[in-house]
């Protein structure tokens, strides 16, 4: 008797450690989820977080870095979001979510240099601690989730690429997360909430 | 006159440099005309990730800017060369920028004596194919897909040598 109690016992944490296992493996948010604020510090020195936005309808919020091929590909077209969007309501809140000391060419001193070469125009965040990108579910750099305000807090709508061309900004078909903000900024529903890119694993 | 002369001097000065360079690029493009790239887009690369045969294929996503892809090579040219008899076939499909590929892809097939077989999938519309490869698949390289006729499993992580060989033993049972 005592040692069916055990095997049940036994298969009970088995059970539950797969269950946990899976959900974690899954993670990160799915659209309609309501994701995290943070407190992240922006290459001017000064801390940001979502809630400082009182006025924003939203946001585009990006995963992104110096050194991934594709992250600097689209640099410009993410200054362009934000010169579009911003004064709409929804800014671009770019993360930096890689390990510096394995890229060094992502530091703090590195973002500020690059920031400063490109001429951002939004916050440019540190993921120091590397706990917001995995609460997103962000596997990648440029990684864009659109968030909208609403009173329950900021809902996903968004998650993926930026458009379905990263070689060249003129062969642009579909420009997903320009259609996903219109549709938020319309009250439409959003054609396609989920697309794919190929992009540099974080590194962690 | 002599701002004439001068001016002969300096663009006399400046086309030996430039003979110079342009002969240097052509030796650079001489010595890697011996790696041979071939490059696909997706609806081209696609049979060779299904190919229903008797041999197991690992097909690996990467690319020479990516560091943890770099890292984990050796193992996949490893695993060439210790299974090549047991009808394992790899193939490594490069996602490096067309503009690198001489630049960068064919050196790096040439300084690292790579034997496997390395294509260039140069394709823009990823939203359209990375589904395809696997629903898995978020985009982050490095990735493997490992198949044979029978069964089929796509990881989108790092490898040891140990963590690739116990896979693909898998599949030769």
């Amino acid at each position: 008797m005592k040692a069916l109690a055990s095997i049940l016992a036994m298969t009970t944490i088995m059970l539950f450690s797969t269950f946990t296992a899976t959900n974690h493996g899954v993670g990160g948010y799915k659209v309609g989820d309501m994701a995290t604020d943070f407190k992240l510090e922006n290459i001017d020195g000064n801390t940001v977080s979502l809630s400082n936005y009182k006025d924003a309808k939203g946001f585009i919020v990006i995963f992104t870095c110096n050194t991934c091929p594709y992250a600097v590909a689209y640099e410009d077209r993410i200054i362009a979001l934000d010169k579009k969007y911003a004064k709409k309501g929804y800014p671009v809140i770019a993360i930096m979510p890689n390990n510096t000391t394995v890229m060094p060419g992502d530091n703090m001193q590195a973002m500020q240099a690059r920031a400063k070469a490109k001429g951002f125009t939004f916050p440019y965040l540190l993921d120091k601690d590397q706990e917001i990108y995995p609460q997103y579910g962000a596997t990648k750099t440029p990684h864009v989730f659109v968030l909208q305000k609403t009173q329950k807090g900021n809902q996903v709508k968004y998650i993926g690429a930026i458009d379905d061309n990263y070689k060249d900004a003129a062969a642009v078909n579909q420009k997903y997360v320009e259609h996903a903000v219109d549709a938020l900024l319309a009250g439409d529903d959003i054609k396609e909430t989920h697309t794919k890119a190929i992009g540099c694993t974080i590194k962690v | 006159m002599k701002h004439l002369l001068f001016l002969l001097a300096v663009t006399l000065m400046v086309s030996c440099k430039e003979d110079k360079t342009a002969k240097q690029e052509a030796d650079l493009v001489a010595n890697d005309a011996a790696v041979t790239l071939e490059v696909y887009n997706f609806n081209e690369l696609e049979p060779l990730l299904s190919t229903q045969d008797n041999k197991t294929y690992v097909v690996n996503f990467w690319a020479t800017w990516c560091k943890p892809c770099v890292k984990e090579l050796p193992y996949f040219e490893k695993l060439k060369s210790n299974y090549q008899d047991k009808n394992v076939e790899l193939l490594l499909v490069s996602l490096d920028f067309p503009n690198k590929y001489e630049s960068k892809l064919k050196p790096f097939i040439k300084a690292h004596n790579l034997k496997s077989k390395v294509v260039a999938l140069d394709d823009p519309d990823m939203n359209a194919w990375i589904p395809k490869v696997s629903e898995d698949w978020s985009g982050a390289i490095p990735a493997t897909l490992i198949f044979n006729k029978d069964r089929r499993q796509f990881f989108e992580k790092t490898f040891t040598y140990q963590a690739l060989e116990t896979e693909v033993k898998s599949f030769l049972n």
